[in-house]
């Protein structure tokens, strides 16, 4: 293993000299975190919403005054009757339809329960999705609100058989991010995504840059054994990726305040586990390639199926079957769960220890399948 | 004298193709075995499988002692190779070029920057001891890759076409590095274009068409074919070849 250290010193000064690389390592997180957490949002805001108010009643225009103050919404009609309201959908000036019945206020005070009626205009299916859920989740706050300002107006006794009353209450699905702020629910993917890039990226590129120059027939001549030559490559490119996850937390704090809620220890942790994992996969790509062209053709390929199943972007849970079998053997994956499960929950590292017993379990595949994969001798 | 390699037999095929067809001969230790043939004859391939790189289809052989199939690995501790495309690292500088080298072969620190401050100085090199390997001139380069192949002291070195695209007196020099390491026990296997070199070497084998043709000294080679030089032996036997570019 003495071979080893010149082999490490070898890389590090090659990756120095490179005059773009140590350049792009610092800067190219810090780019990343700034711009792409404002532009690939899927929060839609500025939602336009026509009320149509039958019931006129304090309820009514308390409901209405809710979703008018909502960050979400824009109160763009209370129009007369639906069909006014249903006109402005189809001349595209509103997304939604809110109808309040004209019962509501006695419904609401003397049978305890009402309905709404609601619209949505679904071209546009993540904006009526979220539209929908945003104006459920107002009208349940609305209605325990009520709840309990109800009770209190109450005689005792029915207050107590009120109190009887079973309560179906919807537990808030936005727990571990009650702002329902994207951007956090981003970032650690986004860090997930620059390390795949990095650390997958620039291994697959190096050996096939030796093939290219020639300098790979030199080693293959020489008695450097295959675990020390593909170790040597892999080093510094886990000192690399220690290095961006360490800016792209800093760089998270510092621009978004965001940091995790569980151990900062536990994220590096298991960020170098997913390191191991994903450079492993490059030097496959590089052993397998002749050249720099399909060496970067079959990286793209594979970095876009590790980050387009990777569930990122799009739940896991709500792709088709054969998507997730792919997905539950997708490093970026069990990351991209980790540390939002680090960032948001407040998990410690045994929450997590499934996702990295499965990240630890790729790495040992994939490198051991990188050593043999390079060949001395054709 | 011994013999620091045997072969017998030894073929490569690349699908119907073949590219060494039963080549057999030895190399005496010491000696400068000069390897000659047209482009396309099999020389690069034949010397590939000599240092362990390439999987002979067929045929036998030991290379400093040992065998060609089972121990290309330890075969690869005692020899040196220069290859026909310059292949140190561009972007190092010449010692560390030699420091990488040298740690390879497993030489200790101290004996390498010995060994580099001696080898620096021999050459007349040391104002370029922190130069970028890419800013020399081919003819330095050349001479810097020969030194670093034999830099780990190996039985036998390996170069193939050492002296292609440089000008007449660098590889005057050039040769003259050749007998100084022959001088020192290494022995000497070169493959070459330029038929005044093959009259430089001890013994040359000839190949034509994946096959060796001739081998001899080149003395002897000259009388064999009634020829007034080894361009005209090799012109005779080259006419024959039905490949070549």
């Amino acid at each position: 293993m003495r071979i080893l250290k010149f082999l490490i010193e070898k890389e590090f000064k090659q990756m120095f000299r490179n005059p773009l690389i140590p350049k792009m390592i610092v800067m190219y997180p810090i780019m990343v975190l700034l711009v792409f957490p404002w532009a690939v949002s899927f929060e839609i805001k500025n939602i336009r919403i026509d009320v149509v108010d039958h019931s006129k009643s304090t309820y009514s225009r308390r409901l209405t005054d809710k979703i008018a103050a909502s960050r979400y919404f824009i109160l763009n009609d209370i129009p007369p009757d639906y069909r006014t309201a249903m006109w402005n959908m189809e001349q595209g000036e509103t997304d939604m339809i809110l109808e309040i019945p004209t019962s509501f206020d006695v419904d609401l005070v003397k049978n305890r329960a009402s309905a709404v009626g609601m619209a949505v205009n679904s071209v546009n299916g993540t904006q009526g999705l979220l539209g929908s859920n945003y104006v459920t989740q107002i009208v349940n706050d609305f209605s325990s609100e009520l709840r309990s300002e109800l009770t209190h107006t109450l005689p005792a006794q029915s207050r107590a058989s009120m109190m009887r009353m079973p309560r179906i209450n919807i537990v808030p699905q936005y727990k571990f991010n009650p702002a329902l702020d994207y951007k956090s629910f981003m970032i650690p993917g986004f860090m997930v995504l620059l390390l795949t890039i990095i650390c997958g990226i620039l291994p697959a590129l190096n050996i096939v840059m030796e093939k290219e120059t020639g300098t790979i027939h030199q080693i293959n001549v020489t008695p450097v054994n295959r675990i020390g030559f593909i170790l040597a490559k892999l080093i510094p490119f886990w000192v690399v990726g220690l290095v961006v996850m360490i800016i792209s937390v800093s760089a998270a704090y510092l621009i978004y305040g965001l940091w995790p809620a569980g151990s900062v220890v536990a994220v590096l942790f298991s960020a170098i586990v997913f390191i191991f994992s994903i450079s492993g996969l490059g030097i496959i790509i590089s052993n397998y390639s002749e050249n720099m062209q399909q060496a970067s053709f079959l990286v793209m390929f594979f970095i876009l199926i590790l980050i387009l199943l990777g569930g990122m972007f799009t739940p896991v849970s709500s792709m088709p079957g054969w998507a997730q079998a792919i997905a539950s053997i997708n490093p970026f994956n069990y990351l991209t769960k980790t540390f939002r499960m680090l960032y948001l929950n407040g998990s410690t590292l045994a929450d997590v220890s499934g996702n990295l017993l499965m990240l630890a379990l790729f790495s040992v595949v994939l490198n051991g399948w990188a050593v043999v994969s390079y060949k001395k001798r054709g | 004298m011994n013999k620091v390699m045997e072969v017998s037999g030894l073929t490569k095929k690349f699908g119907n193709f073949t590219a060494v067809d039963h080549i057999s001969f030895d190399v005496t230790e010491g000696e400068i075995f000069g390897f000659l043939g047209a482009n396309g004859a099999g020389k690069t391939t034949a010397m590939q499988m000599l240092c362990g790189i390439s999987m002979p289809t067929a045929g036998k052989g030991t290379v400093a002692g040992y065998d060609i199939i089972k121990q290309n690995e330890l075969i690869k501790r005692n020899i040196g190779y220069m290859s026909q495309k310059f292949s140190l690292y561009e972007d190092l500088k010449v010692w560390e070029n030699i420091r990488l080298f040298g740690g390879i072969y497993g030489l200790r620190e101290k004996i390498i920057a010995e060994k580099t401050d001696a080898l620096l100085k021999r050459l007349d090199f040391e104002q370029e001891r922190n130069t970028l390997v890419k800013y020399l001139p081919l003819g330095w380069k050349q001479k810097l890759a020969f030194s670093v192949a034999i830099f780990h002291e190996p039985k036998i070195v390996f170069l193939d076409e050492p002296t292609g695209g440089v000008d007449p007196a660098m590889r005057r020099q050039f040769w003259e590095m050749i007998y100084e390491a022959a001088d020192q026990g290494i022995t000497v296997f070169v493959t070459t274009h330029y038929m005044d070199e093959a009259e430089y070497c001890n013994r040359v084998s000839i190949m034509v068409d994946g096959r060796i043709d001739a081998l001899d000294s080149p003395a002897a080679l000259r009388h064999q074919f009634k020829a007034g030089s080894m361009d005209e032996v090799f012109r005779q036997l080259a006419r024959e070849a039905e490949r070549g570019d």
